[in-house]
């Protein structure tokens, strides 16, 4: 296990050394941009650029790049927006409102999920089941963005349950205060419904196939209600296949979802990607695709290793 | 009694031919045979949401196809008076609803306003009146049901001398009159009005940025304020004139039709009949405009079709790319497999917003944007492909009809092409339509968040008609409603046919779902 576990890790930083690669080199094709002469912080920029040898050869830049990565974790800075801000500290600046969002979002949406799945596949191929599959197929084909306007015109703006777009810092107050809560509710909920409507596929398609299993019959035969065969054998095996999943979208709460964060003007990462592609920073553009890279890996191989940890009779990587 | 004779010894005697005269063969299988397809067809034919999903998956089609046809406008079509214009069907509009009309609260001034340009036109803008009251501070608001096609009302258009000539010639031609007097008040402030032109009609407050309301007669009515001049040559109106124009014979007061300018006429329409002059037919927008006076039922149809066409090709590319190099992997495996694995593994990692904006940075501006579009999505896209067909190579290559027919000769391109490929069609026939719909949902993502803009005179995406109307969600959601219920509808469509057609090629995944 530790084997596979270290091989995929080196396999992981190899994929993601090949992809900023090429990322880097194409950025580097690209014609620079000029430094915007609106900004105080154009010395700090141009100096930051002679220290980057933007006008040395591509491979000399390339090395420069990973050596200031490697000693310094220099992303570089700003250069078309946040002017002469270090990259890195701006990310991280933005981080926690995007972790903030999802990770509510999830937390809300795992147990509806759950419980909805469950739901449907005790009552398999009844008019519930039915009723929950089709809400379900129509939830996970509906682009998030049309909740998200749905929720904006009916819940924050009709019933004025919510403001429409989120609560700036500084109103209110502090990133945990409740007035800050309600006004990520709009975006949670539209991020949540997918969710749902996922895991509740999920967890009824592994459900269903787990309670035809020969062990359940036995937990009946010996005597376990319903409810008990249910709980202690049934549920336990199939979490073994949603657990992992539900630990994946947990790293992907780093990334969120960049439509959802310009809706509800969200000064998230997502937001700060798209920004940085509009206004054409290559720094961010570069440390953003690398860190969205990164979380796709990272979350494929929790998901694989969690499998593993949490069924030790899943070999994952041998041979048969 | 059997068991007595001598089993061993029959006498040749005892024996006898049979059916000596007829030839003996295997019964001819009466029934047709049934096919791979055909199976599948009778499978998905029995599964009824896949069946409705696909009608209105050739629904959608068809819109996309046939609205250019029978829309009266274009996607260059732009008409700024008539922006944020509520959806209007001739159909239903004598039944009360769709008819371009919006419930709302009026206050006296803008009551009057609304009013007098029904007067004017003599087609009403208040469709209904609800309800009035007057709050503690005297103020009178109406609860009215306003015509957003009517309020636009009046607007000063300039024309060129031949222009206006035609213009008169056309009034006389037919009797409708577009030309309507100049009204006295000149004041542009007014938040309501055109740039004033609506306001022909004596108001209490001529001045300021507020109207102050009317100033009516004795009956009620609105007191006319038209531009007058003693001289009849200034006016020097020829055409069609409002009623009680009598070309100043009562003294000395001509109506001014227009005002002459270095490059005309200034003139003040009746937007509605003018518009009428100029496009053919009165104003009416199925589905309303959006904020530029684009109609949305003829950009919702071209965007469906860039969408389609988009989705398609991607489909079709996609499948030649991950079908050969999918063979390629599955069939030859080993050494093969593992080098071309690790490349679809390296192209599946890569976010796809990077490699559509890398794409469209570098290339938008040499092949333009719908192609590097095209690129970027094929350039990932063909992995998913790839690796379903793999899987089925895996799957059929050790079985026993593909030894079988190694061993009578069978080359390396036979054997994948006519013995083992063909038992993946299904799941590569499911996998593109499967992708289709993903398709769909990220150019219409790529497109509102505006990294790529595929906004040009003649072009428009679903994803640029739901942004231009994100800042109008409050006030006018028609915008966003029938692009999103489009995405919606094309987007659930689609993933019930994939899971039809997967059920239907595949019986044995049947209810899995993924």
């Amino acid at each position: 296990m530790t084997k596979y576990i270290v091989k995929r890790i080196l396999l992981m930083f190899l994929t993601l050394f090949i992809i900023m690669t090429m990322c880097f080199v194409l950025v580097k094709l690209l014609p620079l941009p000029a430094v915007r002469e609106m900004g105080k912080d154009i010395n700090l920029v141009l100096a930051k650029r002679e220290k980057m040898g933007y006008n040395k050869p591509i491979m000399v830049q390339y090395y420069l790049f990973w050596k200031n990565i490697i000693l310094d974790w220099d992303w570089g800075v700003g250069e078309q927006m946040y002017e002469g801000y270090s990259v890195w500290s701006v990310m991280m600046q933005k981080l926690p409102y995007t972790v903030l969002v999802n990770l509510y979002s999830i937390l809300f949406a795992i147990p509806l999920g759950l419980g909805f799945g469950i739901y449907a596949a005790l009552k398999k191929n009844k008019w519930q089941d039915h009723a929950v599959s089709t809400l379900v197929m129509v939830f996970i084909s509906v682009p998030s963005y049309v909740y998200a306007f749905v929720i904006q015109y009916f819940l924050c703006f009709r019933l004025g349950w919510f403001p429409l777009q989120l609560e700036s810092l500084s109103s209110a107050g502090s990133l945990f205060s409740w007035k800050m809560f309600r006004s990520m509710i709009p975006a949670l909920l539209s991020l949540g419904f997918g969710t749902v409507a996922g895991l509740t596929r999920y967890t009824r398609a592994e459900l269903s196939e787990v309670l035809t299993g020969d062990y359940m019959l036995l937990a009946r035969t010996k005597g376990l209600t319903k409810a008990q065969a249910i709980s202690r054998h049934a549920l336990r095996n199939a979490m073994v296949v949603i657990l992992p999943m539900i630990i994946g979208e947990f790293i992907g709460i780093l990334g969120g979802s960049l439509i959802i964060e310009n809706i509800f003007g969200i000064p998230g990462v997502g937001n700060l990607y798209i920004n940085s592609i509009n206004v054409r920073d290559y720094n961010f553009f570069m440390a953003m695709s690398v860190f969205y890279t990164f979380i796709g890996l990272a979350s494929g191989i929790v998901n694989d290793i969690s499998y593993g940890l949490i069924d030790p009779r899943i070999r994952m990587g041998s041979k048969k | 009694m059997m068991s007595e004779r001598d089993m061993k010894n029959i006498p040749a005697e005892m024996f006898e031919f049979t059916r000596r005269d007829e030839k003996i063969h295997d019964e001819k299988i009466q029934t047709k045979a049934i096919g791979y397809f055909m199976d599948a067809w009778l499978r998905f034919r029995r599964n009824k949401s896949a069946v409705v999903a696909f009608t209105l998956i050739v629904i959608l089609v068809l819109f996309a196809l046939i609205v250019p046809f029978v829309s009266h406008y274009d996607v260059t079509f732009r008409e700024g008076y008539y922006g944020t214009m509520l959806p209007r069907s001739s159909l239903f509009a004598p039944l009360g609803f769709w008819d371009g009309g919006k419930r709302s609260v009026e206050n006296q001034e803008s009551y009057e306003y609304l009013k007098s340009i029904g007067v004017e036109t003599g087609r009403p803008v208040i469709m209904r009146e609800y309800d009035a009251y007057t709050d503690s501070a005297g103020l009178t608001y109406h609860t009215v049901r306003v015509d957003a096609y009517q309020r636009v009302g009046y607007a000063y258009i300039n024309l060129t001398e031949s222009e206006y000539d035609a213009l008169k010639a056309y009034q006389d031609a037919t009797g409708t009159q577009v030309i309507y007097p100049l009204p006295a008040t000149h004041s542009t402030g007014y938040l309501l009005g055109n740039g004033g032109a609506n306001f022909w009609y004596k108001l209490k407050n001529e001045a300021h940025t507020t109207t102050g309301g009317a100033v009516l007669d004795e009956n009620g009515d609105f007191i006319p304020n038209y531009l007058t001049s003693d001289n009849p040559e200034k006016a020097g109106y020829t055409s069609l004139k409002i009623a009680g124009d009598d070309g100043g014979a009562d003294g000395d007061a001509w109506y001014v039709y227009a005002q002459k300018n270095q490059s005309g006429y200034k003139v003040r329409v009746d937007y509605y009949e003018y518009f009428r002059y100029v496009n053919g037919q009165y104003p009416s927008f199925l589905f309303g405009t959006n904020a530029y006076g684009q109609d949305i039922f003829t950009c919702l149809a071209a965007g469906a079709r860039l969408s389609f066409l988009l989705a398609i090709t991607i489909s079709l590319i996609n499948y030649f790319i991950g079908s050969i190099y999918g063979a390629i992997e599955g069939y030859y495996g080993g050494a093969v497999d593992m080098v071309m694995e690790r490349i679809s593994d390296v192209l599946a990692d890569v976010p796809f917003m990077v490699v559509a904006t890398l794409f469209q940075l570098h290339l938008a501006e040499k092949v333009g944007v719908l192609p590097s579009l095209l690129f970027a999505f094929v350039l990932t896209g063909w992995v998913g492909m790839a690796a379903r067909v793999r899987m089925q190579f895996y799957r059929f290559k050790g079985q026993e009809y593909v030894l079988a027919a190694r061993t009578l000769g069978a080359g390396d391109r036979r054997l994948i092409f006519k013995h083992i490929f063909p038992n993946s069609l299904g799941t590569i026939i499911t996998g593109s339509v499967l992708a289709i719909p993903g398709v769909i949902f990220s150019e219409s993502m790529l497109s509102y968040l505006h990294i790529i803009n595929l906004e040009t005179s003649s072009l428009t995406s679903i994803g640029t008609m739901l942004s231009s109307g994100q800042g109008y969600l409050s006030t006018y959601p028609h915008i966003i409603l029938f692009p999103a219920l489009f995405i919606s509808i094309l987007e659930i469509s689609f993933n019930l046919f994939g899971n039809g057609l997967r059920d239907a090629f595949n019986p044995s995944l049947r209810g899995a779902d993924e």
